[in-house]
């Protein structure tokens, strides 16, 4: 049937809207897209991670029926849990995406861990140096990151396309506009954007997201009895035989998950049955706590977020 | 123990239905602006607090940071919950839009907490152009100010339609009506013509949450809605799927032969399977074969669908173009009026290059004229050559390949673009359409068979244009001469463009002030390239003083086709030759905005040819210039020939 203006009439045109979660799905996709049509060597940082779960979904979906047409690269620390290890090496195989690890091997030579030199150092080594390293190696001038901007304040300042100079430094006292979706993505040899994707999403919209969609998550997330020793006031999961017992510690096993999940020596697991997507969403709906609570690095000093993101940290 | 996390108290099967309640909540985006100091951050942190959205380690964060930084005494400073930057929280002051998110059980909000200083005015325009409703804090003891007004003219432009005007600090002045009424006054007075549909005048303390989330009874004379009370049920929908279809091209992909699918986001309208569309820049029609999605093809898709096309076809489509609705067309021109915002520190001038980007689009643009400047304390039209950082103004723009759009009024999606410096690469300006100029309307191209290539094998040479630019006396015109008399007699088919001779007809109307200028090269640059298309060798001898316009003719032409000659000679030298008396005259002051006296030359840097007349032939500088031609002519027929480059 023709309608006054030409196109067809449908009946239920009037009742579509999209959803929240459609809405940010759809956004997201846009911003891979315009990544991919307008860089010539964009990555997507893999940090393994439930947003980088969330992350790598919509890749899929935003280049579908094609791959997506850049590779991902997980910064290794050496000091991740092996239960992320190993999740990132069976998710590369059965997606069959193009997986680059790269490790900061002045650092191992070196022997920096969070143990000895503390995580403001290991993280600046092995993480925010190891990063740059990587970025120049392959001379990448995009990198996809999974920051929200929910959940740190200085996130909560940065654009979507967050320009880099050469030498990788945010200087947020000058980011560029940033209007509607119109994104200014030219930047000179040697300079390069961090894009954000995820980050008009929240904690809470990622749970739900994994939760209809499915998406496949580090079983750490998930409540279980693990070996974890009380430390500074946090729980620290012993995940191999180079964390040493401090006087007056016990390896305990208690029913625990993790919130977020990074080096596992700076990683505080909660305590809690939530062991289902669905019981996950329902605990989240009553925490009191942010999830960053959980995170050593974020508890260095005030302003440490933006001090390392200036750094080149993501 | 704070490692400790409260049981989860909703059963679980409960979730799907609680997560699909959330799923309905509609989203409100808007941000909170006017100017230093009158509480914008103090509010967002009061809704954050009052609607529960603090964690407990983020509140104890903030009591640390109350202490140190905070303006506030022994209470909460707010603020600092959104001053997420460290410059911020030292000077006291927000620099850059933060993002904040809350939820109540009516709606879902994003929330941009945008500066209110001058010279972070881009930053508030970022913030305003993905919202649909600002909240204009105006601090009650100082009514509107400067920065009030610039906010909400910028608010206006950028399209927002609903304006909460919160009338703050009200216990500052002791709750008092007749305050609050005279600014409300005020404000109505002055946005009368900035087309808000509506306006929520609400008297607030964002330090005491007087009328924030609860009811204050400290203003008994107010019967209106709190603040959360408004936000929660004004309706800011756009109906953008009401629209005629507009689909951007953002990407096309093309994994294998077997299949191209247009990828991009739905900006207005809806589409189906099987729907007739039309590509906005050619006219070509196809038909919607099939709606790609991850997990299954759809029949239909809907305006803020990202989504993939595949058409029934092989339409020749590529980013930047727009698949539509053929029945309501978008417009396809070179030439619109726009308004402008300014960002940059070095000023927005008249014909200028720079690149032009809408969603998916980029092309390069000059403003030709700059009609106006807004003051934005009256709205007074004021005439100005240029815009400088954070000024509103309207302008013509000029845009070297045609664009497909909307207005900014019919679709705030297509209707958008921003401006970037071709040096810098940042972002200068934002602009939104207000219509196509006639001259540049229901003009359109039209497909020629013969084209330049046949007409220049023709005369057995390849086109080009020798553009001759330097001082009065400086030699162009003898240069000129000879070396189109040598072509000539080897058989080409030139043309020589004289500047003193076309100021006798085609640009008889044209002047000596910079604007003039501007448009005298333009058109020469225009005619040059018509010429070049026939196929001529063009020699232009023109002053050309300024490298924006120079380069601008450039870009006119073909790769290849353009050689810049610079006839270089010093300034005293071309003052004692004079062959025309006007170097003695102008330096006399009988002649205004005379090149080299009191109006500049700008030499070129990279010219194709670069030729330093002391002491030189003329004979000498036009073999330079036939040996040029030749090598271009050879290295072109070896890459025709295969030989490459």
């Amino acid at each position: 049937m023709q309608g006054l203006d030409g196109t067809r009439e449908r009946s239920q045109s009037m009742n579509i809207a999209l959803t929240h979660l459609q809405r940010l799905e759809a956004e997201s996709i846009h911003i891979f897209r315009e990544v991919a049509a307008s860089f010539s060597k964009p990555v997507m940082l893999y940090s393994v991670g439930k947003d980088s779960s969330v992350l790598m979904h919509l890749a899929m979906k935003a280049f579908y029926p094609a791959k997506p047409p850049f590779p991902f690269l997980h910064v290794d620390t050496t000091w991740k849990f092996r239960e992320m290890i190993a999740f990132r090496d069976q998710m590369a195989q059965k997606l069959g995406f193009d997986l680059l690890v790269h490790v900061n091997e002045d650092g191992v030579r070196d022997g920096i861990n969070p143990f000895d030199h503390g995580s403001n150092t290991h993280t600046h080594v092995m993480k925010t140096v190891a990063l740059r390293q990587a970025l120049d190696k392959y001379g990448f001038d995009a990198a996809f990151g999974g920051a929200r901007r929910d959940e740190e304040k200085s996130r909560a300042k940065e654009r979507i396309f967050s320009f880099r100079n050469a030498q990788h430094v945010w200087d947020p006292k000058n980011q560029r506009p940033e209007m509607w979706k119109i994104f200014n993505t030219r930047i000179a040899p040697g300079e390069s954007i961090r894009v954000f994707p995820l980050s008009n999403w929240t904690e809470l919209d990622i749970w739900q997201y994994i939760l209809q969609e499915n998406i496949p998550i580090v079983p750490l997330y998930f409540a279980k009895e693990r070996p974890v020793v009380e430390r500074d006031g946090m729980l620290i999961m012993k995940d191999d035989d180079r964390m040493q017992l401090r006087p007056g510690e016990t390896v305990e096993s208690r029913l625990v998950r993790f919130r977020t999940l990074g080096c596992y020596p700076l990683t505080g697991a909660i305590e809690s049955d939530a062991d289902t997507l669905e019981a996950i969403v329902g605990e989240m709906l009553t925490a009191r706590t942010s999830e960053r609570q959980g995170r050593l690095i974020d508890r260095d000093e005030a302003g440490s977020m933006e001090k390392k993101k200036r750094e080149g940290y993501f | 123990m704070r490692h400790i996390l409260a049981k989860s108290l909703a059963p679980t099967d409960g979730i799907r239905e609680y997560m699909a309640a959330q799923e309905k909540k509609s989203l409100l985006r808007f941000l909170t602006c006017g100017s230093v100091d009158d509480g914008k951050s103090t509010l967002i942190g009061r809704l954050l607090s009052d609607t529960k959205q603090i964690f407990e380690d983020q509140l104890a964060a903030l009591e640390r940071d109350s202490r140190k930084h905070g303006t506030t005494g022994d209470d909460i400073d707010f603020a600092l919950l959104v001053d997420g930057l460290e410059a911020e929280r030292e000077q006291g002051i927000t620099i850059d839009v933060a993002y904040r998110f809350f939820a109540t059980p009516k709606r879902k909000f994003i929330v941009a907490d945008t500066p209110g200083h001058e010279q972070y005015t881009r930053n508030m325009a970022t913030g305003a152009s993905t919202a649909d409703l600002a909240i204009v804090l105006i601090d009650a003891r100082q009514g509107v100010l400067r920065q009030t007004r610039r906010h909400s003219i910028i608010a206006s432009l950028l399209g927002i339609r609903h304006i909460v005007l919160a009338v703050n600090k009200i216990d500052l002045v002791d709750f008092d009506q007749a305050v609050f009424d005279r600014i409300v006054e005020d404000y109505r007075q002055f946005s009368h013509e900035l087309g808000f549909q509506t306006i929520a005048p609400i008297p607030m303390s964002a330090r005491y949450g007087d009328n924030v989330t609860s009811r204050s009874d400290k203003t008994a004379w107010y019967s209106g809605p709190t603040l959360i009370e408004h936000l929660e049920t004004v309706s800011v929908d756009e109906a953008a799927v009401e629209l005629p279809f507009r689909f951007p091209v953002q990407y096309v992909n093309r994994p294998n032969l077997d299949f191209r699918g247009f990828a991009g986001t739905i900006a207005s309208g809806q589409v189906a399977q099987g729907d007739e569309v039309v590509v906005a820049k050619s006219g070509k029609a196809s038909r919607v074969k099939r709606i790609v999605a991850h997990g299954g093809d759809l029949t239909q898709a809907v305006a803020g669908q990202a989504i993939t096309l595949v058409l029934d076809d092989e339409v020749e489509v590529s980013r930047g173009n727009m698949l539509v609705s053929p029945a309501a067309r978008p417009q396809v021109a070179d030439q619109f009026a726009a308004n402008i915002v300014w960002f940059d520190e070095a000023a927005l001038l008249p014909g200028r290059s720079y690149i032009l980007r809408t969603e998916t689009d980029q092309t390069s643009a000059t403003v030709t004229d700059l009609k106006y400047r807004v003051n934005v304390n009256d709205f007074a039209r004021e005439a100005a050559k240029s815009l400088d950082m954070n000024e509103v103004g309207i302008c013509n723009i000029s845009t070297r390949a045609p664009i497909a759009f909307d207005t900014f009024a019919d679709n705030r999606t297509t209707g958008a673009f921003i401006l970037i410096d071709r040096i810098t690469n940042a972002t200068v300006g934002a602009g939104m359409i207000l219509h196509t100029l006639r001259r540049a309307e229901n003009i359109h191209w039209q497909s020629l068979d013969v084209g330049k290539r046949g007409r220049s094998d023709l005369k057995g040479q390849r086109p080009a244009v020798f553009w001759f630019t330097g001082l009065s006396g400086s030699g162009k015109s003898t240069i000129a001469n000879l070396l189109e008399k040598k072509l000539f007699a080897s058989g080409r088919h030139t043309y020589i463009l004289d500047g003193d001779n076309v100021r006798h007809g085609l640009n008889r109307d044209l002047g000596f002030t910079d604007a003039d200028r501007v448009e005298n090269i333009r058109r020469v640059a225009e005619v040059a390239k018509l010429m070049a298309d026939a196929g001529l060798i063009v020699i232009v001898s023109f002053i050309s003083p300024f490298s924006a316009e120079r380069r601008m003719a450039r870009e006119l032409m073909a790769d290849g086709e353009f050689v810049e000659v610079f006839v270089d000679t010093p300034f005293e030298e071309c003052a004692r030759r004079d062959p025309k008396g006007l170097y003695a005259r102008a330096l006399n002051g009988e002649i205004k905005n005379f090149t080299g006296v009191d109006s500049p030359y700008e030499a070129p840097e990279k010219p194709e040819i670069h030729l330093k007349t002391l002491g030189k032939t003329a004979e000498e500088m036009v073999e330079a210039l036939e040996h040029w031609l030749n090598e271009r002519d050879i290295a072109e027929d070896q890459y025709e020939a295969g030989g490459g480059i």
